[in-house]
């Protein structure tokens, strides 16, 4: 397997104008005989799907939620970053990406870091026009908070639902273009397979499932985008929505797409702690709490019975402020993670079972006063309340960290382009942009870039090489082909007739990686992970039990097909984290630390890991991307 | 608080509870209520954990278990629904019904699960029903046109605070139907107003305003859904805590759009 980056040559600053100036066109009248198949209607697929129909491509886009607008970028709560330095306090845009290197743990590839920071002014701009009620001072103007990981106030913000109310903008732009017939829409929709053309080794189209019906169809297309998510959910227990899955990314690899570093995945510091085994999944309480929230658990291990009030504050430990002084409770979200879990281990975590510390507002409502903060924090507030039944005004929060995010991904060059000619991939879905920790409020804005502002241009110079004729017939070979192993593995899974739920085996499979490919890895829990997953999987085969049948709405079959793949991703995951022998961002391996901290190994990891899948039963072979940093200095990150 | 010692809220119990859900096998397949009972559930679990607890006990006896919509389940998506005992999402203040929790619920309580009943939002399976004609209003106005790589500096749209701050109590909707189906004609009036609301507190949707007022009311109307009488029940039902008022700002706008409208056609017959 080839790896080309395609990164553009020339200094840093100048690289994305001198890469647009060189990718070629599509000329306008041509724009609408080109096929486009988007898959994901989140902020990178919504916004590639709105945007290419409105440059004229004729666009269809799948999603497998109700509607396109609830994909998981709704969530997102916090805010978007972007390099506007409107306060006036030192931004830039080479600062967002000396950030956001730094941020990742040098991990990422300078070139994509740089154009997500340049048109992260853009992003904004753009989602103002559109009516994204973002907050605003007295004046007018667009207001600003700041996040982990850095020491400007760049963040915009639309109270705690910042997500929902990009994501509410880029489906607007969408059903724009559906309801001027632009983009045809395919909503509850589940793509099952990638197709390749034999001949040219092009993407030329997908398998997708009518959730509804239960139908198997394909559509062909000059070129298909994958803007699924990430893969969070393997770990079962996630911050992540019920529905994502690796799926869409994972046939995709087995096609021929590249993935890259699938060890690196984000521990959120705070989300709500775990209540019991019936828990479906775990809430994140926004990062911008630790603005003015204050993170601690009791000095002494006979305290943290004793209730919150009681615990005078000699006798509490401010451990972040403690260990990171110049960053404090905004440290970034892999180390105050690691943190709390230490704290935790050591016997000074509070709540049911330990696993959890207080985030305190206690000091800021009595600078800021109820009013303000409630302002500022209020639906968050209300939410930790219907969840726990305690008011945060009065108590404070306990927080645990929980998978959020995942930074790897299908691999892709400069383009947003796989290693399948034809199939780009944006959004969370691909690796791109955050190395080995993704700085908060840096999804929002990654997923925006790829969608409104880079695949326009990557996209338009791929087909411009693709004659508008070539398209392929879904009723050929390779796509019956593809459906035939799709309805036969369907099939397959409703023919088990076993004795257990497909949740009981997700479950399994989310304790094997939370225990031995969570916050801490080694090599001894991930051989044992690596031991344990292929057994699972055996036992999903031979015992699951999905009722109903295929050609119907069946929930359990459709979790059943994301649990399968989650059965081998899973695998690939603590692969690459064995393989990893060092602890960069995310991705901790205990036998590679110093004093606590993360020690890095640049002389042999300063790369991209890069798997190719080499056919079932056969071990992946893994290649590597150099990374080169020419404008960051390589160095040991400190908070301190 | 009577134990200091113990800042968690309450210990968790377990109930044991009576459902009686609506089963459906298809969209014109016709639906039944099914009683089924429910043991151990932690007062700790949401109502669409109960719903996966039930659900893992039917798989068990080879039942096919219910289906229903959820996705985040933290009330963002707007993907659950459910009437439990008459009430969308359950009934409790600003709550959806994945925030909804089993504390509060009894022991021995007896529960009635039903899916959104309203013309425009057909059952397709159990408690799933098809909202796709809130797409289609939306499709019809519910935006602002700018195409991207056309808009101006952000600060060069100067938005007062208190109209940011009303657009986004509107643009909190999360589009998840209850109000239609709190409504007894089944309209959906506060689900329309909220969009234009969003958009007509701004100053980016002005130029819009009049044409999408009545694209909006007109793509409602064609999409089967009842018309307002006034009761506010989709007010009172509503997860986001909607005001009425956006209602008040549509019927506005709706007179003066469709005034313009009358003027403008009278024009062009006028000047022939």
């Amino acid at each position: 397997m080839k790896l080309d980056a395609r990164t553009p040559t020339g200094p840093i600053e100048q690289q994305w104008s001198n890469a647009r100036f060189a990718m070629k066109l599509v000329n306008p009248a041509n724009k609408r005989k080109y096929k486009v198949i988007v898959i994901g209607s989140g902020l990178a697929g919504g916004a590639a799907a709105a945007t290419l129909a409105e440059l004229g491509y004729d666009v269809a886009c799948f999603c497998f939620q109700d509607s396109p607008r609830r994909a998981h970028s709704i969530a997102a709560q916090g805010g978007i970053n972007a390099a506007k330095n409107y306060q006036n306090d030192g931004d830039s845009i080479h600062r967002l990406f000396y950030d956001t290197v730094k941020g990742g743990d040098f991990r990422a590839r300078e070139s994509n870091v740089h154009r997500l920071a340049e048109v992260s002014v853009d992003i904004i701009d753009q989602c103002a026009a559109m009516g994204v009620p973002f907050a605003r001072e007295y004046g007018g103007t667009l207001a600003n908070r700041s996040f982990g990981g850095a020491q400007v106030s760049r963040t915009f913000y639309a109270r705690g639902q910042t997500g929902q109310q990009l994501l509410l903008g880029v489906y607007a732009a969408l059903s724009r273009q559906i309801g001027a017939g632009k983009v045809k829409m395919f909503p509850r929709t589940e793509m099952l397979d990638v197709v390749v053309d034999p001949g040219t080794g092009r993407a030329a189209g997908v398998v997708v499932r009518d959730l509804v019906t239960g139908a198997i169809a394909s559509y062909a297309a000059h070129a298909v985008i994958l803007a699924t998510g990430g893969y969070g959910n393997v770990f079962y227990l996630s911050t992540n929505a019920k529905g994502t899955n690796v799926t869409a990314a994972y046939r995709a690899y087995k096609r021929g797409a590249a993935f890259a570093n699938p060890c690196f995945t984000q521990i959120h510091p705070t989300c709500i702690p775990v209540a019991g085994d019936y828990q479906s999944k775990l809430t994140l309480m926004s990062e911008s709490l630790r603005n003015d929230g204050r993170v601690w658990v009791p000095k002494a291990k006979d305290d943290v019975a004793k209730h919150p009030d009681q615990i005078p504050d000699d006798a509490r430990d401010y451990y972040l402020e403690r260990k990171y002084p110049s960053f404090g409770n905004l440290s970034p979200r892999d180390i105050a993670s690691r943190a709390a879990k230490e704290q935790c281990d050591d016997g000074r975590g509070v709540g049911p079972g330990g696993r959890g510390v207080y985030l305190d507002f206690r000091d800021a409502l009595a600078r800021d006063g109820e009013a303000q903060i409630g302002e500022k924090y209020g639906n968050l507030f209300e939410m930790y309340e219907r969840i726990t039944g305690e008011d945060p005004y009065k108590v404070p929060m306990r927080i645990y960290p929980a998978v959020h995010y995942t930074m790897g991904g299908l691999w892709v060059d400069y383009h947003l382009e796989t290693t399948i000619p034809g199939l780009f991939c944006l959004g969370e879905a691909n690796f791109s942009d955050h190395g080995a920790n993704r700085l908060g409020a840096s999804a929002l804005m990654q997923g925006l870039a790829d969608g409104y502002f880079i695949i326009p241009y990557t996209l338009g110079h791929y087909l411009a090489g693709v004659a508008a004729g070539d398209l392929a017939d879904p009723a050929s070979a390779p796509f019956r082909d593809a459906a035939a192993g799709v309805a036969a593995r369907l099939d397959k899974l409703v023919s088990v007739r076993g004795k257990r739920s497909v949740d009981s085996f997700h479950k399994e499979l989310g304790q094997i990686l939370w225990e031995n490919c969570g916050m801490a890895r080694s090599k001894e829990s991930l051989t044992f992970a690596l031991d344990q997953i292929p057994k699972l999987r055996d036992e999903f085969w031979r015992d699951v039990t999905v009722l109903g049948e295929r050609d119907s709405f069946n929930q359990s079959l459709e979790k059943a097909g994301r649990v399968a793949d989650f059965l081998e991703f899973a695998e690939l995951l603590c692969r690459d984290a064995l393989v990893r022998e060092e602890s960069c961002g995310g991705h901790f391996r205990v036998e590679h630390q110093t004093l606590g901290e993360a020690k890095r190994d640049d002389d042999r990891f300063c790369h991209v890991a890069v798997w190719e899948h080499a056919g079932d039963g056969k071990d992946p072979i893994r290649h590597v991307e150099p990374l080169a940093f020419e404008n960051v200095k390589l160095a040991t990150r400190s908070y301190k | 608080m009577s134990n200091p010692a113990a800042p968690a809220a309450d210990h968790a119990r377990t109930l044991s509870l009576k459902l009686h859900i609506w089963r459906q096998a298809d969209r014109v397949s016709p639906g039944k209520l099914v009683t089924y009972t429910v043991a151990g559930v932690s007062t700790h679990a949401s109502f669409l954990e109960m719903l996966d607890i039930l659900n893992e006990q039917l798989i068990a006896n080879g039942e096919e278990p219910v289906a229903f919509d959820h996705d985040c389940r933290e009330g963002i998506c707007g993907a659950c629904s459910l009437i439990i005992n008459g009430r969308p999402h359950g009934g409790r203040a600003g709550t959806t019904t994945c925030q909804l929790h089993m504390r509060f619920f009894r022991d021995g309580d007896e529960i009635w699960i039903e899916p959104w009943r309203a013309h425009a939002f057909p059952v397709i399976k159990d408690l799933c029903v098809d909202r796709s004609a809130f797409d289609h209003v939306i499709a019809e106005g519910g935006f602002i046109t700018a195409n991207c790589g056309s808009a101006p500096d952000a600060n060069d749209i100067l938005v007062p605070k208190d109209h940011a701050e009303r657009a986004m109590d509107a643009a909190a909707c999360i589009g998840c139907g209850a109000c239609v189906a709190a409504c007894p004609n089944g309209s959906a009036m506060l689900f329309v107003a909220a969009k234009l609301a969003h958009l007509h507190h701004l100053p980016q949707g002005q130029p819009e305003r009049s044409h999408r007022t009545q694209a909006m009311v007109t793509a409602m109307d064609a999409a089967g859904f009842g018309n307002c009488s006034n009761h506010y029940e989709c007010e009172a039902a509503c997860p986001k805590e909607i005001s009425r008022d956006v209602m008040a700002m549509l019927n506005r706008d709706y007179a003066k759009a469709a005034y313009v409208a009358r003027e403008r056609e009278q024009k062009s017959h006028g000047s022939g």
